[in-house]
């Protein structure tokens, strides 16, 4: 039996009838059709498919997507504004912080939420955040650059 | 693979007749991009075998690159390689920008359709840069040739008195009295052909080559838009989750699909052995799939991480001299001390975070094929044999791929979309779990290196005798000052496909393929000489190095890293290689913490000084080798894979582990300033020293010998009790 599940997408709200175990992962690439949140492991472990629930990074592939109902879920979609990048995106292209783009979108939320809650995070800080978040391309050295130079910035110290 | 490469990948029916591979259409291609100016550019097979040697000469006597300069006066290259993180996007377009006087902004890349480009070669062995390069400058130095002549027409001038800048033809002796590419193409088609050899810029008047620009597929990967092979929707696709043996080898029995046939919208599909089900929704047919019970036989399993080298050595091939000189007997009679090693390598895998995807859309006769690939047109023959199509009515289209490394180059996940798209009726998309992943993972061969050789009083190397097994022979050659050497490679690093009785699974290149085990156990090897000599292991290197740039960049490397002379091992943790891969040369060190305790290595911090010949965008190269390092330090310190035979034990993530950030140490990166050289590639050369380097800084540290990667803890530990 589907359920009727709703919650808010990027600032705008939907409706869907979908099977509430579903992963939300599957719901937003597929039924929704926002294909910017990747599928790396399917367990939970490497971070490529992280969204951000009422602002906590989650585990998209592991949530089920009636664990979404009445909350605000943020993509990767809904990190630029009218075509304005985030200055965490900018950052990321400046920085040379990434190289095939596979892991990017899970690393921007994540590092989206750190900044979130922690405006000024130490080198160690971004570490413990970003762990559980890989990238095969060895790009690590310079998301934490990026993170540190977009913190600044919002900081307004840049 | 332009920012906006969503928009066109409709298949195009533009065939008519002849297959891309033999040769072009011309006329459908013609069609399909509109008007402007159009050059095609041939390499002879005969230049190509000159230009880099014997493995070119099987390149085809097609067209080897296209440019087309368009009426909006966008410049855009088609070309048969493919972007999968290594920055060819962004460097091939800045070589075009050069040629063309045009700024980098204004170049559009299309990328590995075959449809649309010319023939290449896979993505691999850090090739794009000089050997694609160099064709794609020959092909816009034509089309700018076109414009001058067209320019010259139309100002009324003649060609000598006109030059380029910016988009623009001008008059030298009156550059106001200009006239804009784009209103010289403006309602025209012009195609030209070239066969010759047209005059390309020299290397010192590059502009755009040689700056640092941004990654131009940064903003489409920073906002989600960038569209992997994941990412294709066509109307009607179903998602396909493929029954797996449980081993390589094993057979199946029976399988019963009887509960995921019950599941609303799944469609079962059985042919032979093959067992899949589809369903619009890839987590529904995973669910459909783990209803299905099965039942295999396992062949007996024998081979396993303990007893893999023995195996391997026992059945290696007889194997062929890679390079000899002297006499190893005279060499040896030179020789006051002898050391004798073996080396050895585990399997590695490739691990990229975008598993393998394709979607196949087969109609009637035809085949559309998206492909997370590093071979495009190899793998359209492979699908068009496979569904017994005529080549020519295969088209593939290569989304951005998601990392690649030399393990998608196969491309069997593309046959079974296309397989299951025959059979099914639909479109059908192929997306490997992890698990699936590095079951059907071409790895990095275990290998075992066998070194003899020997020290003068003067501790010179008098003589080096080297047997590879199983690791082919990129980077065996010793570049060191030798008199007396011989080079034996015994099986190489593994071909496409399962390789035989050798290896119990797929095995194949691994970025940097081969020199990552002859690496370890070269530098390994002479830090070992370096021991007994009771010398700097820089000096030694030093004492025993003629080649100039290998020299310069050693040097540059230790003085960055403000190297200290101290006899090997030091108790600081400090190592240092060198390393020769395919002409560019690399000198990394490295400097680590060991927890004697635990066996765990903390790697500190690396510098690395890389000769690439001319750079052409330094910031890229730069992100190459500190990205390469960074994922090297993986099979450097844990990754292995574990097995029992033809079953890979390891599954996913949490059994394999890939560097993370935590790991991350500083780096300080060189990349020498070489307006001489030709450009000799960027994307392999620093990751293939990283085990080398890690497992001497370690000796350096602990002053235990080291004989295997990858350096893990429970084997350090081991070293250091055997070393008690």
């Amino acid at each position: 039996m589907p359920d009727s599940i709703s919650f808010n997408l990027n600032g705008r709200s939907v409706s869907i009838e979908v099977d509430g175990e579903r992963p939300l992962l599957w719901v937003l690439r597929s039924d929704l059709g926002l294909t910017g949140t990747k599928s790396g492991c399917g367990e939970g472990h490497c971070g490529a498919c992280t969204v951000l629930v009422d602002g906590e990074p989650v585990r998209s592939c592991q949530t089920p997507v009636r664990e979404a109902a009445g909350k605000q879920v943020m993509t990767i979609e809904g990190l630029s504004s009218n075509g304005k990048l985030h200055p965490l995106q900018e950052a990321f292209i400046k920085h040379y912080a990434l190289q095939c783009g596979f892991c990017t979108p899970g690393m921007l939320m994540s590092a989206y939420s750190l900044l979130l809650s922690n405006p000024n995070p130490s080198r160690e800080q971004i570490v413990e955040a970003m762990e559980d978040n890989f990238c095969r391309c060895g790009t690590y050295s310079r998301i934490i650059e990026a993170v540190r130079d977009t913190a600044q910035q919002l900081r307004g110290e840049a | 693979m332009k920012d906006d490469n969503s928009k066109d990948l409709r298949p195009v029916d533009a065939h008519d007749g002849a297959s891309m591979s033999n040769s072009f259409s011309r006329r459908g291609f013609l069609q399909m991009v509109g008007g402007g100016i159009i050059v095609f550019y041939s390499t002879s097979p005969v230049a190509l075998a000159q230009e880099r040697g014997s493995r070119e000469s099987r390149y085809p006597t097609d067209f080897n690159a296209y440019v087309r300069i368009g009426e909006d006066g966008r410049v855009t290259c088609f070309v048969g390689k493919i972007e999968m993180g290594q920055g060819i996007i962004t460097g091939l377009a800045q070589m075009c920008a050069d040629e063309l006087d045009v700024s980098l902004d204004s170049v559009d890349m299309v990328m590995g359709d075959t449809d649309l480009c010319p023939f290449d070669f896979m993505t691999v062995g850090s090739r794009t840069t000089r050997d694609t390069g160099p064709r794609l400058r020959r092909a816009v130095a034509e089309a700018r040739s076109v414009l001058l002549l067209l320019a010259a027409e139309k100002l009324e001038l003649p060609e000598d008195r006109l030059d380029t800048n910016d988009g623009f033809v001008f008059d030298k002796n009156n550059p106001a009295n200009k006239v804009s590419y784009a209103s010289l193409t403006e309602g025209k088609q012009i195609e030209r052909r070239l066969e010759g050899e047209p005059e390309v810029e020299p290397l010192a008047e590059h502009t755009v080559c040689g700056v640092e620009y941004d990654r131009t597929d940064g903003r489409v990967k920073v906002t989600g838009e960038a569209k992997f092979s994941g990412d294709i929707r066509v109307d009607g696709m179903l998602c396909a989750r493929i029954l797996r043996p449980p081993a390589h080898g094993a057979t199946l029995l029976s399988a019963d699909t009887s509960a995921a046939q019950k599941i609303p919208g799944v469609q079962v599909v059985r042919e032979g052995e093959l067992v899949a089900v589809l369903h619009e929704h890839f987590d529904i047919a995973d669910r459909a799939l783990s209803t299905v019970k099965a039942e295999f036989r396992e062949p007996e399993a024998t081979l396993d991480n303990d007893n893999i080298h023995a195996h391997l050595i026992g059945i290696a091939p007889e194997g062929e001299v890679v390079e000899e000189k002297g006499n190893l007997a005279a060499g040896e009679k030179l020789a006051t001390s002898v050391f004798e090693r073996v080396y050895c390598n585990g399997y590695v895998a490739h691990a990229p975070m975008e598993p393998h995807t394709a979607v196949a859309d087969v109609k009637g006769n035809k085949a559309t094929v998206w492909a997370s690939t590093q071979g495009p047109f190899s793998l359209k023959d492979q699908v068009a044999a496979s569904l017994g199509f005529p080549a020519e009515n295969v088209r593939v289209i290569t989304p951005f791929v998601g990392g690649g490394y030399g393990g998608k180059s196969r491309g069997q996940q593309a046959l079974e979309a296309a397989t299951l798209s025959k059979l099914a009726g639909k479109p059908v998309q192929v997306a490997w779990t992890r698990e699936e992943e590095f079951m059907y993972d071409t790895f990095m061969p275990a290998a075992a290196v066998r070194i003899r050789s020997g020290l003068n009083d003067a501790n010179q190397i008098v003589f080096w005798d080297y047997v590879a097994y199983f690791c082919g022979s990129r980077s065996s050659e010793p570049f060191y000052a030798i008199p007396h050497y011989r080079v034996v490679s015994r099986g190489n690093w593994g071909g496409r496909g399962p390789a035989g009785p050798a290896h119990p699974f797929g095995v194949g290149a691994w970025r940097g393929p081969g020199s990552n085990s002859n690496n370890f156990a070269r530098e390994s090897h002479i830090d070992l000489m370096a021991t007994a000599a009771g010398m700097d292991p820089v000096e030694f290197r030093l004492l025993n190095l003629t080649d100039k740039r290998m020299i310069r960049v050693l040097k540059a490397a230790a003085e960055k890293f403000s190297w200290t002379s101290a006899p090997t091992p030091s108790g600081r943790g400090h190592g240092v290689i060198c390393e020769n891969y395919v002409d560019t040369r690399v000198s990394t060190i490295a400097e680590v913490a060991v927890d004697r305790q635990t066996g765990g290595v903390k790697v500190k911090r690396i510098v690395c000084a890389q000769d690439m010949g001319e750079c052409v965008n330094p910031a890229g190269a730069h992100a190459q080798i500190s990205g390469g390092i960074t994922m090297g330090l993986g099979f450097a310190l844990s990754e292995e894979i574990d097995f029992k035979g033809g079953k890979v034990l390891t599954r996913n993530y949490d059994t394999y582990n890939i560097t993370r950030f935590s790991w991350t140490p500083e780096f300080e990166t060189i990349v020498i300033d070489n307006k001489v050289d030709p450009p000799s590639g960027g994307g392999e050369p620093a990751i293939t020293t990283t085990g080398a380097v890690i497992a001497n800084a370690v000796h350096d540290a602990l002053g235990v010998e080291l004989l295997r990667l990858p350096l893990t803890p429970a084997r350090l530990k081991a070293a250091l009790n055997a070393g008690k």
